[in-house]
């Protein structure tokens, strides 16, 4: 992974992205992808945080957030996609606005094989519910994918992932 | 769980819960939970769910963190909760005050033929919550001891874990209304008013 000297801008882009869009509450099962904007929003005391035992509870939790008048983001690994699939049924019923960070795994260049079915599957499975799906796989253009996503969310009552690229995260390694 | 015996009724249990709900938000989890809350008298705060089993407990979770100042009710089943049973340490951690869970335990899956369910074989909801944090945990088997939940799920600081232990006898069916659409939009509306359409 990238070490502090060589930290990318992204994460810190799309966390400016989440506050211009008055989001409050951000649901994450972590990932190294996300390490640095789950760091961001920790540390904000404007937005609450809520870390989650499974993904499918970010569902239900930011339903209830609109429900309550506050945006929110879930935060995930692709591996997390499945697990939300039945409770992403209330988001297409209810048109609940939802927002999805989603970083790759299966994806550019995977080492680890048993990331694979779900990597490769996760766009498929998020459209088979009625996901609106964007990719990202270019860093210079995440913020402003995620910018059009929460609008889209939010504006037009639609629950949106984002796809993160593992070409834009780089690839875990193994070997020390 | 064999010196108890399970004498209380649900829709008298929930109507008895919903008397003091004053302007709590009430978030329905599926199947006899949601038709009891139905039968009690439908609200503009009351959310049902017909379906996300597992969700009732975190979707209380988010509208209790995003309205502070008002008590957020969930009121669902063994059933549900089971299905969902991480929410017990994700509200834990999360901590929300406001926020009451009440577990309408029937120890049966009332939908799909009453088949018993985990906690008919001594799964203990309430133990398993306050090993995972939440402040307050309490189990009613009888009326004296529903009526002495009252303040715990209706004003004392949360997060709140209640187990109601209710008996299988049949109950009319009473549905509530089902496009969530619709459910939604009059929630926002009677909870934010015209800022629920901007």
């Amino acid at each position: 992974m990238t070490d502090a000297a060589t930290e990318p801008a992204w994460p810190d882009e799309i966390y400016g992205v989440l506050k211009e869009a008055d989001v409050e509450q951000i649901c994450y099962v972590p990932d190294a992808g996300h390490k640095v904007l789950i760091e961001r929003c920790v540390a904000d005391n404007e937005i609450t945080t809520v870390l989650l035992t499974t993904e499918e509870e970010g569902v239900a939790v930011l339903s209830g957030a609109w429900l309550g008048g506050q945006r929110g983001a879930l935060l995930m690994q692709s591996s997390g996609v499945g697990n939300c699939i039945n409770m992403l049924g209330m988001v297409q019923e209810c048109r609940f606005p939802l927002l999805m960070l989603v970083t790759m795994r299966g994806d550019w260049g995977e080492f680890n094989p048993w990331q694979t079915t779900m990597g490769q599957g996760a766009q498929a499975a998020l459209e088979a519910v009625g996901v609106i799906v964007h990719r990202v796989d270019d860093a210079a253009l995440a913020a402003e994918t995620v910018q059009a996503a929460t609008r889209f969310a939010f504006s037009s009552y639609r629950a949106v992932a984002v796809l993160i690229g593992q070409r834009v995260i780089g690839f875990k390694e193994f070997a020390n | 769980m064999a010196e108890h015996k399970l004498t209380l009724n649900r829709r008298e249990a929930v109507a008895r819960i919903l008397t003091d709900r004053g302007d709590a938000l009430l978030i329905t989890g599926l199947g006899s939970p949601t038709w009891d809350v139905a039968a009690a008298g439908d609200h503009p705060n009351n959310f049902y769910l017909w379906g996300a089993m597992g969700g009732a407990a975190v979707m209380g979770l988010g509208l209790a963190l995003a309205q502070p100042r008002r008590r957020v009710l969930v009121i669902t089943g063994d059933g549900e909760m089971v299905l969902g049973l991480g929410a017990l340490a994700t509200i834990a951690v999360a901590a929300p005050g406001n926020l009451a869970v009440c577990v309408i335990d029937n120890e049966r899956y009332g939908e799909t033929g009453m088949q018993e369910g985990h906690t008919a074989a001594g799964v203990d909801l309430v133990g398993m919550a306050a090993m995972a944090g939440w402040p307050t945990t309490a189990c009613a088997w009888t009326e004296e001891e529903l009526e002495a939940l009252m303040p715990a799920i209706h004003s004392e600081p949360g997060p709140v874990f209640a187990t109601v232990k209710v008996n299988a006898d049949p109950v009319p069916l009473v549905l509530p209304p089902r496009d969530g659409t619709a459910l939604r939009s009059r929630f926002r509306q009677a909870l934010l008013g015209e800022k629920a359409f901007e």
